[in-house]
């Protein structure tokens, strides 16, 4: 069976040519088992109830917590569940958070995810910090050689996202976590368009907190993940207060469960988490060297493609070092919502719009581009498909 | 669907938008954007009492939105408020698949079945809107 087989509405739509993977993936059939299973076999909430189905729900969602923790060679009690990379962040910026104070400083880059820059806004206003801004560089990488002049003795977070959303770049991680070790600054990395690109050793890389949606990465909508260091999760207090999170709840005083339950108030997406596990399952059982190999030839037959497009600017590094296949661009004279409407016509589904990113958009005086994404199940009719679509767009709207 | 959408009468309207630009000096003057998708479109007003006695549009948007742009270069010189939010409510009726009062607007009538793109229209009635209420 292909990899595009194992995926039920491709397999069912085979004139679709699915390029909107970075907003979210398509889920494969071991997936949808998996949740179909839970729901129809195991339904019951978790960690409370003795009966027999309360306890095979519990061991499911446990379950998958260890199975993720294995696919990103961490520890299960540095596995949160939240409801997405957006949810994970909003975790930090208040538990982290809570321990900075007025003066401090926290980096970002120009390149980030609204949902990566308003978090860190919001305690700003909290708590009196400082928001400081890493450029982005004319290919749209972020410009790790401003770090020296960013970074001060009250930094306290570098907040990046590992592969840029817009330009699919990949940061280097290894001089970020150099350069706040010297600082003493901790890191947090957005990882939500890095995890459906492989496996990935999240403490290897160094970081602090590293956060990614189940729903880039072939799982259910509404689930993602924390990952914490132990140490630093250990010292957070709790975001949400709740049913789960705690020890011992008295009208005098609160204890709190230790992590990650500290973190997972009131029940959880129970389904959306076996879902993840069961995601990470599938991806641990493909040959992520071929996958990887194969993703970027296709992007290289986009970037060549998109080369020969009259009046079109690409977003990001033209090379394919560094980047993973999130592919924007910019036709003169057609506003990405018109093209993405245009591609639909010709069977392809992608991306129009600022992506949220709107700092970004204006460091390049756009207002938007197309985006597409290659992904494991992208094929050669895909590409060409998105490149036929453009000709006629571009004849539509010159 | 598509093929509809991008109807000529609806491309010719977009190109020639009546009322390009800005004015200056103004008695009111909006700009609205659209968080999802990055329309931003602005809009100067010169009054003549409660009527609109100039007006000039800027649209950083897609065809939808400099095309709505173009049917209030044309239709809303002379309107007051009620006049203003009678042709918004005639823009709601189209989308909603019902035929318009105004017949620049049946340009819109394939819109109605792309829901993602009902804002791209709206968004220069809504600041026509904004702008009267600033008067």
């Amino acid at each position: 069976m292909s990899l595009r087989d194992q995926f039920p509405l491709l397999a069912a739509e085979p004139a679709l040519h699915y390029l909107d993977s970075g907003a979210s993936s398509q889920m494969p059939a071991f997936v949808i088992d998996a949740v179909t299973r839970f729901e129809t076999t195991q339904r019951a909430n978790v960690h409370r109830g003795v009966h027999r189905l309360a306890e095979a729900a519990t061991a499911a969602y446990e379950g998958s917590r260890d199975e993720i923790a294995h696919f990103f060679g961490a520890r299960r009690e540095e596995i949160v569940f939240t409801s997405g990379t957006t949810a994970a962040i909003n975790l930090v910026a208040h538990s982290f958070g809570n321990g900075l104070a007025a003066g401090d400083e926290i980096v970002v880059s120009e390149l980030e995810h609204h949902s990566n820059i308003v978090p860190w806004q919001m305690l700003r206003e909290r708590r009196g910090l400082a928001l400081k801004v890493l450029p982005v560089t004319d290919d749209g990488r972020i410009d790790l050689s401003a770090l020296d002049r960013v970074l001060t003795t009250k930094t306290r977070l570098i907040a990046l996202a590992h592969c840029s959303n817009v330009t699919g770049a990949v940061v280097d991680l290894e001089r970020v976590v150099e350069a706040a070790k010297s600082a003493g600054a901790a890191v947090l990395i957005d990882g939500a368009q890095r995890v459906p690109h492989g496996p990935l050793d999240i403490p290897a890389l160094g970081v602090d907190f590293y956060a990614f949606s189940g729903h880039k990465m072939y799982a259910p909508h509404g689930i993602g993940v924390l990952w914490g260091r132990h140490e630093r999760l250990e010292a957070m207090p709790p975001f949400l207060g709740g049913g789960d999170m705690i020890r011992s709840v008295t009208f005098e005083k609160t204890t709190y469960a230790p992590p990650p339950t500290r973190f997972e108030a009131g029940t959880p997406n129970i389904s959306g988490a076996i879902g993840l596990g069961a995601a990470c399952r599938w991806m641990g059982g493909l040959d992520w060297p071929k996958i990887a190999q194969e993703e970027m030839r296709l992007t290289g037959r986009l970037l060549d493609g998109l080369a020969k497009v009259p009046d079109l600017r690409v977003l990001g590094p033209l090379g394919l070092q560094q980047r993973i296949g999130v592919v924007s661009f910019a036709l003169a004279h057609a506003h990405p919502h018109d093209v993405a409407q245009i591609l639909d016509r010709h069977g392809v589904a992608c991306r129009g719009g600022h992506h949220c990113a709107e700092p970004l958009m204006e460091r390049f005086g756009l207002g938007g581009t197309t985006r597409a994404t290659i992904a494991p199940y992208s094929v050669d009719s895909d590409v060409d498909a998105l490149l036929d679509g453009l000709d006629e767009a571009r004849r539509l709207f010159a | 669907m598509s093929d509809a959408l991008y109807q000529d009468t609806l491309l010719k309207l977009a190109k020639e938008a009546p009322r390009q630009g800005r004015l200056e000096p103004n008695d009111a003057s909006v700009r609205l954007d659209n968080p999802l998708c990055g329309d931003r479109v602005r809009l100067d007003l010169r009054m003549n009492g409660p009527r609109i006695a100039e007006l000039a549009h800027e649209v950083r948007g897609c065809v939808l939105c400099q095309a709505a742009a173009g049917v209030i270069g044309l239709q809303a010189i002379g309107l007051d408020r009620d006049g203003a939010a009678a042709l918004a409510a005639d823009v709601d009726r189209v989308l909603g698949g019902q035929k318009a009062v105004c017949d620049t607007l049946r340009c819109f009538s394939p819109v109605a079945a792309h829901r993602s793109r009902h804002d791209c229209v709206r968004l220069p009635f809504q600041a026509l809107m904004e702008a009267l209420k600033e008067k």
